[in-house]
């Protein structure tokens, strides 16, 4: 065995959009070991529980993270209506559906953009921004942010769609579904992107389903374990999984590709059996003693929401568990053996969250 | 499989206007909903501070002895729970940003005082 040197990596770091670090145990130019160490941008936000009653935490959870905060929404929303045992209006269910699949649109374009930008394929992640920028419009248009959707109310939603609000995210649609065909063809088939991701960063169905490992980043490897599959809403759409069995680099970037076009699919099919009615249903009181919690797949992968109540205005705990701090022991174990030019793809196409992941 | 799979999409662009506006010389149309900034109007507050005790940041506060709403500008996150709230619809969400400035500045208003209904005399 060589001598082994430890290059540190990140947080500041010109490959790598988020702030993690990790130490790199380098035998030669291959990876031994990397040690993952995070805590840079730890806010505290679930401790505010404390101080801020329930209706105010919903207005704290959508901003855990940016990209996901329609998921995060979602799944605060979802986990004190299960605690308060609120009904919401079938016409409220769907339109989140419709908006969490905007949201999981404009993330798979932002990463395909940073995977580009990753591999130097800059012409190719300018693209993929521009027509993510398309949903961001409607975002604006419809909620007020371009970022921040604010979407999720306890009860229903914060606004009802229009009819212009509707066929304009029909147009939305339709223009993104023919952008992704240009962009399905350069990923899948350009041979700089294949040389880049093919066979980088393998990792087999068995040891992805040990180490715990979620969102698109597990369905690259075969791995079952959509949320979306145990949601009534999107059982109603006939939401099928898109699943990947070679779990390299290049499986995970397919099957974000494909999610986008699925998740278009999805919004057609919500949007056209669009249930009348309420949208949202008034909701008085605290939430009772006891405790609840929701599995939500947001775009980076399964984030699960514990809340607890105590009978008073605030609640006892409100707890995230969020993608990518499961998949970072998938993500080192991707590491090991791998060349020190991979490192940021790997790191990449796990879809990494530190904003989630520290709250 | 090959090369240049995306030269298509690049050559197109040499003939199409840019994606991006010449920003600030075109300046940015906002829609109507788009949550820029907070706007008070003081002709019906009744400083009941409603606001004040709803927003998650505390960034907005009405003071009943002075007579006063103040609103810390770094500090409100555009949510609109105050806007939602308010029982005289003084607040409103509006579309544009506020300027960027070098120093934190805390917007003060001023609430009018209002005449007091004439009581009814008893006939």
């Amino acid at each position: 065995m060589g001598k082994r040197t430890i290059v540190p990596f990140g947080p500041q770091h010109p490959a790598l959009p988020e702030p993690v670090h990790l130490d790199l145990e380098l035998d030669g130019e291959t990876v031994v070991r990397a040690v993952p160490s995070i805590g840079y941008v730890h806010r505290g936000l679930e401790k505010l529980v404390e101080t801020r009653d329930y209706q105010q935490m919903t207005y704290i959870m959508e901003r855990v993270c940016g990209i996901c905060s329609m998921g995060h929404g979602y799944g605060y929303v979802n986990a004190v209506e299960g605690l308060m045992g609120v009904e919401v209006p079938d016409r409220a269910k769907v339109l989140r559906v419709v908006f969490h699949e905007l949201s999981r649109v404009h993330s798979h374009l932002l990463w395909l953009g940073l995977l580009a930008d990753g591999m130097g394929f800059d012409s190719l992640f300018m693209q993929c921004w521009r027509i993510r920028e398309k949903v961001l419009d409607v975002f604006e248009t419809v909620t007020g942010g371009r970022v921040i959707v604010s979407y999720c109310r306890i009860g229903g939603v914060a606004c009802d769609l229009t009819p212009e609000h509707i066929s304009m995210i029909l147009k939305v649609c339709d223009e993104v579904e023919k952008e992704m065909d240009w962009v399905r063809r350069v990923f899948f088939l350009d041979s700089s992107v294949r040389n880049r991701l093919i066979g980088v960063g393998q990792i087999s169905k068995d040891e992805m389903v040990e180490l715990c490992g979620v969102g698109p980043t597990a369905r690259g490897s075969g791995v079952d374990n959509d949320a979306r599959s145990a949601d009534e809403a999107y059982q109603a759409l006939g939401f099928e999984p898109i699943l990947y069995d070679e779990g390299d680099c290049y499986a995970r970037c397919k099957v974000r590709v494909d999610e986008v076009s699925q998740s278009i699919e999805l919004i057609r099919k919500a949007l056209g059996d669009l249930p009348e009615g309420e949208w949202r249903v008034p909701v008085k009181g605290n939430p009772p003693a006891g405790q609840f919690a929701f599995r939500v797949e947001q775009p980076r992968g399964e984030a699960y929401y514990y809340v607890k109540g105590n009978g008073t205005k605030f609640l006892d705990r409100a707890r995230v568990r969020t993608p990518t701090n499961i998949n970072i022991p998938t993500m080192t174990r991707m590491l090991q053996g791998c060349g020190m030019q991979d490192v940021s793809m790997i790191i990449i196409t796990i879809d990494p969250c530190i904003s989630c992941t520290e709250r | 499989m090959g090369v240049l799979k995306a030269s298509g999409k690049l050559w197109s662009n040499l003939f199409h206007k840019p994606a991006t506006e010449a920003y600030p010389a075109a300046p940015r149309e906002y829609p109507s909903a788009s949550r820029g900034h907070l706007e008070f109007d003081p002709s019906d507050c009744i400083l009941c501070n409603i606001c004040g005790k709803k927003c998650p940041t505390g960034a907005i506060r009405a003071d009943k002895a002075s007579r006063t709403v103040t609103i810390d500008r770094m500090d409100c996150i555009q949510c609109s729970y105050c806007a939602d709230s308010c029982p005289k619809s003084c607040l409103s969400m509006a579309p544009g940003y506020t300027a960027p400035d070098s120093t934190k500045t805390v917007d003060t208003f001023t609430v009018p005082e209002r005449e007091k209904p004439a009581e009814k005399k008893a006939e």
